[in-house]
């Protein structure tokens, strides 16, 4: 972790040659929690999805991972427009369409597609595949209804399906198919961007790579951008280079892949790396070290102030709950959610977020500060990024123009 | 290595004697032999497990790795005795502390389950009842074999949350399930199967519904809990992580079938069957290069109703072309020991295995490894092994 020099790599790495196919920013989803009996007032808001910002780059994936109840797959929906984000801003190829009606949306469907988890409940087991695969191309008229049937043959031979298969009925398939044949739907209008939704934890270990490697084929061939939606955190290393861990919410710690699963900075991420089992360590004999984390994830519907993680981690101080650390960027393609945020075993003793938020030690707001609040909600990485090394002798925030 | 007995159904034609182990040496507490399954269906009969054969000792952790319809449930649920005698057929014999199983009467076997064997199920949500509070259900089951009172039954019901790490037990035990996570109900589960201090533990898939730092949590609980109680346990799997882990033993089941048994560490290092290789590498690990492809299984798996003749891999065997012949399509491999010493047992027929997976398989999946796994080879096998 030396970086002599940090600006002049920066500049050549966080790339001004990104060009991000989708770019969420602050995006929010509060679900009512309304009260039993006649009259159902909202008594509480589950806060499924709470201010997260994030880019995907065309022709790339971005991976989504988090345990259940973390909001992962509520943020897909928000930006296939299943569900309607309660703020913020989702913009696809620059255009915001987080509330573009029902008409607005429509040739919109066509660009933003979906896999889901489950092959069993996601096809209409009284449709055939055919029927289940061309409805989208006759919905959005993108070939004559003539032709519907041998684009159908087409999709299908690409998914690695028989494309005389058409007039059979989900239930003929096995699981394994059957996502192929939910993949080849989603591929049907030729979509720029795939939310795919655990797309392969449904399926037996031996059928996953298969399905693995026809989306990668898929994505190289099509130029298709992802959203990888899983909990299996090894899968999602393979498939994407760029990942963002969530927690009850929040995005915690996001980065490409190589610094989030060697160097991870936030302590939720390295809790949940040590906790995979791993295969081949145990074979040789060695082990890692597990991290045990106590207890369970707490209520979406009243989390714990500041810090959402800090009732379950070994470094929480009184910061940690008066203030909610934000997404800091931290390195040229790394950004963190940690007061705290280090290396295992060597995170600091002193909060780097203070200078950001303009807050002393203890969180008490110090007068005259400036919090630069407003940029750390921004989308993506910018060019400078706070230095962790100098870090530790001042906080210092590298000069420089922002954007 | 471990020190119990393999046994080779077929290979060596297991005498009665044969399960009694090495002379002088106690029996096993679990010994299933030649254990078969068969469910008529309106289709044709299922295959849905074929001779199988292991022992388990007590203190000792056997891991059934297979995908679904391998078999690897449907031959736990056996030594359960939960399979419905008039919806199947079961020949061999399941011997739990010498005692018979296959063929037992009901009543019999109620006494036995959930006392000295009991079982953990993969869903915790659709194996509680969700209209019983959690501890009137684990009361229940220890009341199902010991004569206590209520208020007893209650007592012990609160001990054995607080023991598997449910906080404030006390307060927590007249909880519904639903009142309960994941976790806390997969715990809750523990706790009612370890109720009768078993000395047998089933485990289906106890932590496939959670997440990974739940299951990282669960696995630490089932081991400790192990050691206290030494208890035999048997973990189903699809997850070789977990079964690295977790397991002495590792069984691999394929199509109904043993495919490949021996010690942990030894089947990781150096499977002997193609299709534990194809399960080796078909899974992305949190190290691998990114930059490789995954190696898929071609094909699905076998159907149990008409299995492949020949080895039942065979139409997915990467490596079948190197056996001589069509054996692999014709003839059915038996359960024998491989290159690497009697407990290591493997249903192929390639005949030197070892070799082909340290040169062909090994540096596509792990390059890192095939080093260790070499010089391991070297040092390892020691002569009267052979």
């Amino acid at each position: 972790m030396t970086q002599p020099d940090v600006a002049s790599v920066s500049a050549t790495n966080a790339g001004n040659n990104r060009s991000p196919i989708l770019e969420v920013t602050n995006v929010r989803k509060y679900f009512p929690v309304k009260s039993s009996g006649l009259i159902r007032r909202t008594i509480g808001q589950v806060q499924a999805v709470d201010g997260i910002s994030f880019e995907v780059q065309r022709g790339q994936a971005l991976g989504l991972v988090g345990e259940s109840g973390c909001g992962k797959s509520t943020t897909g929906r928000l930006i296939t427009r299943l569900l309607d984000p309660t703020s913020g801003s989702i913009k696809f190829e620059g255009n915001e369409i987080s509330h573009l009606s029902t008409k607005k949306m429509l040739p919109l469907r066509k660009e933003i597609q979906m896999i889901f988890q489950d092959p069993y409940s996601s096809l209409n087991p009284r449709h055939t595949v055919g029927s289940i695969v061309g409805t989208p191309l006759r919905v959005h008229k993108v070939v004559p209804d003539k032709k519907v049937l041998d684009r159908v043959r087409e999709l299908l031979e690409v998914v690695g399906l028989n494309p005389e298969h058409y007039n059979r009925y989900p239930s003929e398939f096995s699981g394994g198919q059957r996502q192929r044949i939910g993949i080849a739907r989603a591929l049907a209008l030729q979509p720029k961007l795939l939310v795919a939704d655990e797309p392969v934890s449904a399926l037996d270990v031996s059928i996953q790579a298969q399905v693995v490697n026809l989306l990668q084929d898929l994505q190289k061939e099509f130029n298709i951008a992802f959203l990888f939606i899983a909990h299996d955190l090894a899968v999602v290393r393979h498939f994407c280079p760029e990942v963002a861990v969530m927690y009850l919410g929040k995005i915690v710690e996001i980065a490409d892949r190589e610094t989030l699963y060697s160097r991870p900075h936030h302590p939720y991420t390295q809790a949940l790396l040590s906790a995979v089992p791993d295969v081949k360590q145990a074979a040789i004999g060695g082990r890692r070290e597990r991290i045990r984390l106590e207890g369970d994830v707490p209520s979406p519907v009243n989390p714990p102030s500041g810090c959402r993680f800090r009732t379950r981690c070994w470094m929480a101080k009184d910061i940690c709950a008066k203030q909610e650390p934000p997404l800091l960027q931290i390195g040229p393609t790394h950004k963190v959610a940690c007061h705290f945020a280090g290396v295992y075993g060597a995170m600091p003793t002193s909060p780097i977020t203070l200078d950001a938020l303009g807050v002393d030690e203890h969180g008490t707001p110090v007068a005259g500060a400036t919090p630069s609040t407003e940029d750390l909600i921004k989308p993506g990485f910018s060019e400078t990024y706070t230095n962790l090394e100098s870090h530790k002798s001042s906080s210092d925030r590298l000069a420089g123009d922002n954007d | 290595m471990t020190d119990s007995t393999f046994l080779t159904s077929e290979g060596t034609e297991s005498s009665p004697n044969a399960a009694q182990g090495v002379p002088g040496a106690a029996a096993p507490y679990l010994v299933v032999e030649d254990l078969t399954v068969r469910f008529p269906t309106a289709d044709g009969l299922v295959q849905a497990v074929t001779d199988l054969s292991y022992t388990l000792e007590q203190g000792k952790t056997l891991g059934i790795v297979g995908e679904s319809g391998s078999g690897k449930s449907v031959a736990s649920m056996a030594i359960m005795g939960l399979h419905d005698v008039k919806r199947s057929r079961m020949t061999g014999s399941i011997r739990v502390d010498g005692r018979e199983i296959v063929g037992l009467p009901n009543n019999r076997l109620q006494e036995m389950r959930g006392g000295e064997v009991s079982m953990i199920f993969q869903d915790p949500l659709s194996a509680l009842h969700p209209f019983y509070s959690i501890g009137a259900q684990i009361s229940e089951a220890y009341r199902a074999h010991s004569k206590v009172s209520r208020s007893k039954a209650k007592a012990k019901a609160i001990e054995m949350l607080d023991r598997v790490g449910i906080p404030q037990a006390r307060n927590r035990v007249d909880d519904y399930p639903h009142q309960f996570s994941g976790g806390m109900r997969q715990r809750a589960m523990i706790a009612m199967a370890l109720v009768n201090d078993p000395k047998l533990l089933i485990a289906d898939e106890p932590t496939t519904a959670l997440d990974v730092t739940v299951q990282a949590q669960i696995l630490d609980l089932l081991q400790e809990l192990q050691r206290d109680f030494n208890s035999a346990v048997i973990i189903i799997t699809h997850d070789l992580g977990v079964v690295a882990e977790m397991a002495d033993e590792v069984l691999v089941m394929y199509g109904g079938r043993a495919v490949e048994h021996g010690p942990t560490r030894e089947l990781l290092t150096h499977p002997e069957m193609p299709y534990t290789w194809g399960l080796l590498s078909s899974v992305p690990d949190v190290t691998a290069d990114t930059s490789a492809r995954l190696i898929p299984i071609p094909g699905n798996p076998p159907s149990l109703l008409n299995p492949p003749e020949g080895c039942s891999f065979h139409p997915r065997c990467l490596h079948r072309d190197k056996v001589p012949g069509d054996l692999c399509r014709t003839e059915l491999p038996l359960l024998i020991e491989g290159n690497r010493g009697p407990n290591h047992l493997k249903r192929c027929h390639l005949a030197n295995p070892d070799m082909i997976y340290e040169s062909e398989v090994l540096p596509e999946i792990a390059p890192d490894l095939v080093e260790f796994v070499r010089t391991d080879a070297a040092t390892d096998v020691s002569p009267e092994d052979r």
